[in-house]
């Protein structure tokens, strides 16, 4: 009966409340940066306001790993801007320039054709089969801010899952076990 | 308290936040810079205009462009792209917004420019309007940060009319 006794002894002796803090630090940290992520939604309009670029189509104004900063405003699509949008049917977002744009006087329906900088043709080559124009609900929103370099910290997380797992364990273990 | 971990966080957090305090700053300093670019744009001669097969008309200019955007340059700016549009509106279409040209500038040195082209980009309706058609020219510039926030502007450049007969 003793080893029972010693185990009820060793859990009493947790201190319930310093864990529950620790726990409730850990929700916090989790939580606040979901508001974060979901007030930016809310303010750009655009559902995702900030997106990393993978390739290298924007070159020399964007690289791999810049970070953009998206805004979905009421302003009809014009020339020259910068829009991220998405392919029917596929899942990666395009970020590129308008090159033309064509607006029907009545319905207000735009068509919009796009060009990647650093790319010698247009993108009716990217577009699905017989997709001649873009329209606006391919659009997810246009880039009106830009940070160099951060995003690489989330292409070697996508890149190398183990290291995610390894910041997220380290970073929690961190959280859990501080004193103060 | 005092462990290497806390240290090391509190350092690392430091770092950040004056990283993130400079960007700042940086991408406001371009606020300070009121640009006066210049730019004229010459429509030298219509190569070929004709109506495709499938009834829509296409057109070949060459143009003479001569652009001064060294205003445009702060110590924040990486690039200016820049590009020249045909714009104008049809019975269908209330806007129609075509990009001729585009170049990017990279350097100060480089802002001032002359350039003698024909479109980079085909000209093409949508649909047979453009017979006689009035348009204009506009210069657009998109100035891209090293950090912050992008800027962009044009300069209209009105009065252009295409020929009245297909050539």
């Amino acid at each position: 009966m003793g080893w029972i006794g010693d185990t009820v002894d060793s859990v009493k002796s947790i201190q319930v409340r310093q864990a529950l803090t620790q726990v409730v630090n850990l929700g916090l940290i989790v939580t606040s940066a979901l508001v974060i992520w979901k007030g930016l939604m809310c303010l750009t309009g655009s559902e995702s306001p900030v997106v990393v670029v993978l390739s290298g189509s924007m070159e020399p104004g964007f690289k791999r790993g810049d970070i953009l900063f998206l805004h979905m405003s009421k302003d009809p699509i014009r020339t020259g801007e910068i829009v991220v949008f998405n392919i029917d049917g596929r899942d990666i977002p395009i970020v590129h320039r308008v090159i033309k744009v064509h607006e029907r006087r009545d319905t207000g329906e735009i068509f919009i054709l796009t060009k990647g900088d650093n790319n010698p043709m247009d993108d009716r080559v990217l577009y699905n089969h017989g997709q001649h124009w873009l329209q606006q609900h391919h659009i997810m929103g246009r880039a009106v801010g830009f940070l160099p370099y951060v995003g690489w910290v989330t292409i070697i997380m996508t890149e190398k899952p183990i290291l995610k797992y390894i910041l997220i364990g380290a970073l929690g273990l961190l959280v859990i076990t501080s004193k103060d | 308290m005092h462990s290497f971990g806390y240290r090391a966080n509190a350092l690392l957090t430091f770092a950040i936040t004056i990283l993130a305090v400079l960007c700042g700053l940086a991408s406001l300093s371009d606020n300070f810079n009121f640009p006066s670019p210049s730019a004229e744009v010459q429509v030298l001669n219509i190569n070929w205009f004709q109506k495709q097969p499938n009834g829509n008309d296409e057109v070949s200019m060459t143009l003479n462009i001569s652009a001064d955007l060294r205003s445009l340059f702060t110590w924040n700016t990486k690039q200016v792209f820049v590009f020249l549009a045909a714009e104008y509106e049809t019975p269908k279409y209330s806007l129609n917004q075509i990009s001729l040209w585009d170049g990017i500038v990279t350097s100060k040195e480089h802002a001032k420019f002359l350039i003698h082209t024909s479109n980079k980009y085909r000209f093409i309706d949508q649909g047979s309007n453009l017979l006689g058609k009035e348009f204009n020219l506009t210069l657009h510039w998109h100035v891209m940060p090293k950090t912050g926030k992008m800027f962009a502007d044009r300069m209209v450049m009105p009065g252009y009319r295409l020929p009245q007969d297909y050539r």
